[in-house]
């Protein structure tokens, strides 16, 4: 097949008229269930109250849905789950503006050509999922199982991966992997033996001291990490922050220290050189439990504090404090790993370089220090259906993507690209807004979704990644439907929690439990999934000594807290080639990279650009919150800003709360203009947006032309040659002012 | 109320918590996040802070309200009795702290203090949901030992003192060093 015939066989529709004509309907009604005609005040002993699990960031807290007349009117933070312990950040309260979104799917889609013209016309469930039942059946009868592939993002996906499973299909990708948590759980892997979890393995509420590079807490709002930095603050915790930009973490702190972008490695290296220069390391530990202590040392010595002050643009003796400091305080200290920091093509050697710093201290399963928090083991009943074999488990190219994952068995830009060449014929797309997520940017993106065959997204809200769909299917919201149980977040007592339905769904949306079963069925296998969702939790629930109707009741079961330190003279045998800590990884030796993390300069900004960093608001989640209006509703929250240092400013003639168009090094213009801040807040050297704005679905009517897209601005991407995350921060501005 | 602007992160947690719990209407808030920084590059400080309305001991909203609306309720606060209210605007003039609108139905509105949730023994929604424990209740017609607790050995302002309303609201300083 020729695939360049058929490159723009799939324009991009715009979600409308049949839609359209509903959602207004419902948008008055819909609307007071949060704006409201001011009957000020809830009696509590009429609500009803459904503890669940929230879905607007991969925290997973607890909430506590409080329903009247049939109505979500509010959500608090559930008092029973570990993770939110009663509080909440405004997104979990903000899940009443995605449910009464009048924005959302409604329907099923089928995309239809007519006159040349294409467009999307109203389906039963019946018809749309026999003709992704068909599509996809009939792909992998042609071509194989290799030929469909999943990009998924969300909790509720567990369903779509049992359904491929019974045609062998488990190509699956989740760009949160390239872009998030990929590099700290290999580095975690590669240096402890074991991948780093959520949350994050420090022990926060036992911390004296410590340093963050990059990763914003506060703007981040990992509820349970934010109260217990809090909990720090109020005891005396100390906190270092490098960061080119005074974020509100560094508000916080005793040390801002505004690093060059893109020198992390040399600020580590020159830690490291201060901790074992001044022999302010933990000599008996690096002794008795790493491995690599004397290539380590060859790799740092030369960067002295003076030397990496040149490269880093901080002086040296602050680097010397924050070491000094930093071992005072060890081992209740650390240097957390930070997510969401991958932004050059070296995120599994910078985090490494973290976990390095932390071992040199000897911080491990110390109080205070790193730690390994567990998971609640969770029995889970034999499927009935044996699956077919799979062709591979691992599909990446990349030596350490992990092998252990049956979720992520190849990188999302791996995916786009297969897509483009034509190995990939058919895509299901769950929850991933792909031209506006961060997977080699939005033209490669479109163009991998133009050129499949086969498209179905399964989705709430008409985002752009529906519009290029031949299939839409819209799934009702977290809060209208049960999803497999949550015993993947680590903590200090581990837990298993369950999401349930707070109200039915809306319209003719439907659970993904139900739609990958209707897809099964149409595919004749029957008995893969439960007879029903609840009849399946209840199974696993019963072999845990507990049960559906039990688990209702607070939404949790949480078992006592667990063991996280070490004891004296006890080997740590960990999972690792040497069984210790891994300062030098032999690993990456034999694999050919380098075994210490060394530091490689990254490219500077042309004359007149500027470096283009992003992070988020408190308030949004990315493009998971874009178009809801009730967190859209406060003036910090309406739109993204483009934080310009006041003298670059003032180099530009730009003022403050002007709007300006950007261009980047390619010569790609926003498409939409966006509010400039001036501030003191950034080095001049760079500029800062918030990701997940700058929307072009028109029938994302909140969202829509709200602020600039970054996404649209990167044209240019470095991948981890050795774990295939993906780095997006060599991409430069500047402003051209509206005329 | 006594807020630590040592902890808070200006989330905007508490206005959201407050807008779902008192159904504020879309477009207004009764409290709000005030972030301010200090300084220039690379020499900067900043505080976050939870702002609402102070629950005056001398309001001038019910000094000058015409009809009696606004006033003091038993517990101290100052409330609203939305009945009363023509909507004249006297007291958003009056107000030096701007912690009042009127709301699209005709009436002055502000926080509450959410005296329907305290009545039952509960916490403000915003108290209860800040992540970060910034925001406290006290009372402090109790000899309270928790206020005195909060404060102690600690910088702590009020906003506008100098205007004689005898403002509620205590706030911890962010300039106060770790561990104070």
């Amino acid at each position: 097949m020729d695939h360049w015939q058929n490159f723009s066989r799939r324009d991009f529709i715009k979600i409308s008229s049949l839609f359209l004509a509903g959602s207004a309907a419902m948008s008055s009604s819909a609307g007071q269930a949060f704006s409201g005609l001011g009957q000020s005040g809830s009696d509590e002993n009429s609500d009803r109250i459904v503890y669940s699990f929230c879905e607007h960031c991969f925290w997973r807290c607890g909430i506590a849905a409080h329903v009247r007349d049939g109505k979500v009117y509010k959500i608090v933070g559930s008092e029973h789950h570990p993770l939110s312990q009663g509080k909440l950040c405004p997104r979990g309260t903000g899940g009443i503006g995605l449910l009464y979104d009048p924005d959302r799917l409604q329907h099923p889609l089928i995309r239809e050509t007519k006159g040349g013209k294409q467009y999307y016309r109203k389906a039963s469930w019946d018809e749309a999922t026999g003709m992704v039942a068909e599509k996809l059946y009939g792909i992998h009868e042609k071509y194989g199982p290799g030929a469909i592939a999943m990009l998924h993002h969300g909790f509720g996906v567990s369903f779509f991966k049992q359904m491929f499973s019974q045609i062998g299909v488990n190509k699956f990708a989740k760009p949160s992997y390239d872009l998030c948590c990929g590099p700290a759980r290999q580095a975690s892997v590669l240096t402890y033996g074991y991948p780093s979890g959520t949350p994050e393995g420090f022990d926060i509420k036992n911390s004296k001291y410590m340093i963050f590079f990059g990763t914003h807490f506060g703007e981040n709002m990992h509820n349970t990490a934010v109260q217990e930095i809090s909990e720090g603050i109020r005891r005396g915790a100390k906190i270092a922050v490098f960061d080119p930009r005074f974020s509100t973490i560094a508000g916080k702190a005793e040390h801002w220290l505004p690093i060059k972008p893109g020198t992390d490695i040399a600020m580590m290296q020159g830690l490291m050189h201060v901790l074992i220069s001044e022999n302010l390391y933990d000599r008996s530990f690096v002794q008795h439990h790493t491995v690599g202590f004397g290539e380590l040392w060859d790799s740092v010595r030369k960067m002295t504090p003076e030397k990496v002050a040149e490269i880093t643009e901080i002086p040296a003796d602050a680097i010397r404090t924050v070491a000094r400091e930093f071992a005072f305080n060890a081992p209740a200290a650390f240097v957390h790993s930070g997510r969401r920091t991958n932004w050059y093509g070296d995120a599994l050697q910078r985090i490494r370089a973290i976990h390095i710093l932390n071992a040199l201290v000897g911080n491990f399963k110390m109080p205070g220090g790193v730690v390994n928090f567990d998971k609640f083991v969770l029995k889970k009943p034999k499927t009935a259906h044996a699956h077919p074999p799979y062709e591979k488990s691992v599909y990446s190219r990349y030596p350490f993507f992990p092998d252990d994952e049956p979720s992520n068995t190849i990188a999302s830009h791996e995916i786009v690209q297969q897509a483009i060449s034509g190995e990939i014929k058919a895509l299901m797309i769950y929850g991933v807004n792909l031209p506006e997520t961060m997977t080699l940017g939005r033209e490669t993106a479109i163009e991998a979704l133009r050129k499949v065959d086969f498209m179905v997204a399964v989705d709430v809200l008409p985002a752009e990644v529906t519009g290029y769909a031949d299939v839409v299917l819209p799934e009702c919201t977290y809060l209208e439907r049960y999803d497999a149980l949550d015993a993947g977040r680590n903590f200090r007592t581990p837990f298993v929690a369950l999401r349930q339905p707070a109200v039915p769904p809306m319209y003719e949306s439907k659970p993904g439990n139900q739609i990958a079963k209707m897809i099964t069925d149409k595919w004749g296998m029957h008995g893969v999934f439960p007879a029903s969702v609840e009849a399946g939790l209840d199974k696993t629930l019963k072999m845990t000594g507990s049960s559906l109707e039990e688990i209702k009741k607070t939404g949790v079961i949480v078992r006592p807290e667990t063991d996280l330190y070490r004891k004296p003279g006890v080997a740590l045998n960990l999972k690792t080639p040497s069984g210790k800590i891994e300062l030098a990884s032999s690993r990456l030796r034999a694999a050919g990279f380098d075994a210490v993390p060394r530091y490689t300069p990254q490219p500077e900004a042309p004359a007149g650009f500027y470096r283009m960093l992003t992070g988020r608001k408190p308030m949004l989640t990315f493009g998971r919150t874009a178009n809801n209006r009730f967190l859209g509703d406060v003036a910090t929250a309406k739109e993204n800003e483009v934080w310009v240092n006041t003298e670059t400013a003032a180099k530009h003639d730009l003022n403050n709360d002007e709007y300006v168009h950007l261009k980047n090094q390619a010569g790609v213009v926003s498409e939409f203009p966006v509010k400039v801040k001036v501030t003191q807040r950034i080095r001049p050297d760079a500029v800062f947006m918030v990701h997940g704005f700058g929307h072009t679905a028109a029938k994302m009517t909140w969202a829509y032309k709200r602020g600039a897209s970054h996404n649209q601005l990167i044209s240019r991407t470095d991948i981890d040659p050795a774990m295939g995350s993906v780095g997006f921060q060599n991409n430069f501005v500047t402003f051209i002012k509206e005329a | 109320m006594v807020i630590d602007t040592r902890v808070c992160v200006g989330c905007s947690a508490c206005v959201y918590a407050c807008k779902s719990e008192n159904a504020v209407p879309e477009g207004y808030c009764r409290d709000w996040v005030v972030q301010e920084t200090k300084g220039n590059f690379p020499k900067l400080t900043m505080e976050n802070r939870s702002e609402r309305c102070q629950h005056c001991e001398n309001a001038p909203c019910v000094t000058y309200c015409p009809t009696r609306a606004s006033h003091y309720a038993e517990d101290g606060t100052v409330q609203i009795n939305r009945s009363l209210c023509t909507g004249c605007k006297a007291c958003l003039a009056a107000c030096p702290y701007d912690a009042r609108y009127i709301h699209p139905d005709g009436f002055a509105d502000k926080c509450s203090l959410c005296h329907h949730r305290i009545e039952q023994g509960l916490k403000t929604a915003c108290v209860s949901v800040c992540p970060t424990g910034s925001l406290h209740l006290v009372d402090f017609n109790d000899p309270d030992e928790e206020a005195q607790k909060l404060m102690a050995g600690r910088i702590v302002y009020r906003q506008k003192e100098h205007a004689g309303t005898g403002p509620s609201l205590f706030w911890i300083s962010a300039s106060n060093k770790p561990g104070a």
